[in-house]
């Protein structure tokens, strides 16, 4: 089969590999038909988490067709159209059974502070990923779940993390009803967030980026106030201006580790890898929000410590809440949404490419080239 | 873009030094028409997040108590945090060369709490590269810088207009990216030049 192979940081290519097999009864084998390009694969193609090896296949979001099952698998059979959390997990750990899924204990030896995750490093599991032709998908009766008749198939590919986490992330927020809700990041996360604002009930949706064709799309898909933090001395002092001194109600960091806008941070961690992620937005966000507020964070960040300003935090009293996301506790609300029409995923969707051209796939993403914000990968075409 | 308004210098005029109303005051009904299915989750309690942490094993799907377990067809690193080899866990990649003894040390000697153990495992990610791309040389199909960092994109996805005339905060260190990628093959190359170069004029004498 062919499959996308990570060479050393900022390479990667397409190779021949075989086609994965059954490692575990409860394995299914999926045939690939959509995957997509996520901001977090960024953070390997740079090279910045612990443990990433050449050879490996990246790509945590995608949907496809059950190829195999292994004999103790009930629920799935060859042929079923099925979607895949990002998360890999067991459903059975002390986590599990108490709905922690981002956070299993049973399926990744290398670190215990991480769930597993398809094709995100050996911190992560080691698992190969789905920007491929095949993966393997452990614990088949537990993870993934049929793509409903009447769902698109981008819809499907956007609810295995993107989506999914957006919504957690203004969950994370607790948003009371007339809250101001700040959103630092216009990726597909951030925007997903800030709709989800708007259904959790915030009076009030900002969201900061740099780049103006994403804080377009954000006024556009998420009907969202934009402020473009490049335009500003003091991005910090701006949000303060906006909500009358108080500060928002609650900011959520959809950005992680490559946060830009400080050289010293984003060169210390993005280049120099001397931190687990470059701050900035975790600090404006820290910072921007009112004092008892919330901080909700979904952007991605490495193991390695990262120079937050926790004292600002402290006497701010403030709420800090993050985790991965557990993908499939969001699918049963976010299916009504998608159904009524209050959420359509794959209006983000700016790029679809082959399998072939997953090189320059990455670059354009990396690089936020040609308008990207969401790149699919097509398999087998 | 939303205009950001400045403070006229009086604070009693500002929201943040006065009691205010106990609860936001919205206007449900223009929300709604502007936003489709605003507040449809604007119940607290009725979110998939709540109750957090309710003990509920049979809602996952997961028949067993504790799975079985996947065979360990080489011995696994893992993390001394765990009690032992978890049941199912990813077999892509196992650790070879210098890169995998590097790794091997970092998984048995340090927990996760240990900055020793990750910067380990960045080193072995840098000499992982570079071990493979010399491997690669040996190999029908080299690493190619050019096609494999999809840097030919800057040509047919716009690469110039896509930053020229936007305020963008990565222009900043944009120059450092050729450095990073490009430097060290450069390098490598002008050193297999004089590397070569030396042979030569040895043989020649
Ligand atoms: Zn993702
Ligand atoms: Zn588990």
């Amino acid at each position: 089969m062919k499959a996308m192979v990570y060479r050393g940081p900022y390479k990667v290519r397409v190779e021949e590999k075989d086609i994965p097999s059954i490692e575990h009864p409860n394995d299914a084998i999926v045939r690939v038909t959509r995957a997509a390009i996520c901001g977090s694969d960024l953070h390997l193609y740079h090279g910045m988490m612990p443990d990433t090896r050449v050879g490996m296949t990246f790509g945590h979001e995608f949907v496809g067709v059950v190829h195999e099952v292994g004999s103790s698998v009930e629920r799935l059979k060859p042929g079923d159209r099925v979607m895949v959390p990002f998360n890999i997990f067991c459903g059975s750990c002390w986590f599990c059974a108490r709905g922690l899924y981002s956070n299993c204990h049973n399926v990744n030896p290398n670190a215990t502070a991480v769930g597993g995750i398809y094709g995100y490093s050996h911190t992560c599991g080691g698992y190969d990923g789905g920007q491929a032709e095949f993966v393997r998908v452990p614990f088949a009766d537990v993870g993934p779940a049929p793509i409903p008749d009447w769902m698109d198939e981008e819809d499907a590919v956007l609810c295995t993390d993107a989506l999914a986490t957006g919504y957690f992330g203004a969950q994370l927020g607790d948003i009371a009803e007339g809250d101001t809700v700040v959103v630092f990041g216009a990726g597909p996360v951030g925007l997903f967030a800030a709709k989800s604002a708007w259904l959790m009930g915030a009076g009030r949706v900002i969201v900061v980026d740099q780049l103006d064709y994403r804080l377009e799309k954000a006024r556009q898909f998420a009907q969202a106030e934009t402020v473009n933090f490049t335009e500003h001395d003091d991005i910090v002092v701006a949000m303060k201006q906006t909500t009358d001194y108080l500060g928002a109600d609650v900011v959520i960091d959809a950005v992680g580790a490559e946060a830009d806008g400080s050289f010293l941070q984003h060169v210390s961690a993005a280049k120099l890898k001397l931190q687990g992620g470059s701050p900035v937005a975790l600090n404006w966000a820290i910072d921007s929000v009112r004092k008892g507020g919330t901080v909700s964070v979904i952007g991605a960040y490495g193991p390695l410590f990262s120079a937050v300003k926790f004292g600002d935090a402290m006497n701010k009293g403030l709420t800090l809440r993050m985790n991965q996301c557990p993908v499939k506790r969001q699918w049963p609300r976010l299916f009504e949404h998608i159904r009524d029409g209050y959420l359509k995923p794959s209006d983000i969707v700016t790029h679809r490419i082959p399998l072939e051209h997953i090189a320059e796939g990455y670059h354009m993403f990396s690089a936020k080239l040609d308008g990207c914000i969401k790149t699919l990968v097509v398999p087998g075409t | 873009m939303t205009p950001i308004p400045k403070s006229d210098g009086d604070v009693s005029r500002h929201a943040a030094y006065l009691p205010g109303e106990p609860n936001r005051r919205v206007d449900r009904e223009a929300l709604r028409a502007r936003i489709p299915g605003w507040g449809a989750d604007v119940d607290p309690a009725d979110r998939p997040s709540v109750p957090r942490l309710r003990y509920d094993p049979s809602a996952s799907g997961a028949h067993w108590e504790f799975p079985e377990r996947q065979p360990e067809r080489w011995p696994r690193e893992r993390s001394i945090e765990h009690a032992g080899l978890p049941p199912v866990f990813g077999t892509s990649t196992p650790p070879r060369g210098l890169s995998g003894v590097l790794r091997r040390h970092a998984y048995a000697r340090y927990s996760e709490g240990r900055a020793a153990h990750w910067l380990l495992l960045i080193a072995a990610d840098r000499i992982d590269a570079w071990e493979s791309h010399l491997a690669s040389f040996a190999t029908l199909r080299p690493d190619n810088p050019i096609t494999e960092t999809g840097v030919l994109a800057e040509f047919d996805r716009h690469g110039l207009s896509s930053r020229i005339g936007q305020r963008r905060a990565d222009r900043s260190h944009l120059w450092l990216d050729p450095i990073v990628v490009a430097g060290p093959w450069l390098l490598a190359g002008a050193g297999a030049v004089a590397a070569a170069r030396a042979l030569r004029r040895r043989r020649a004498r």
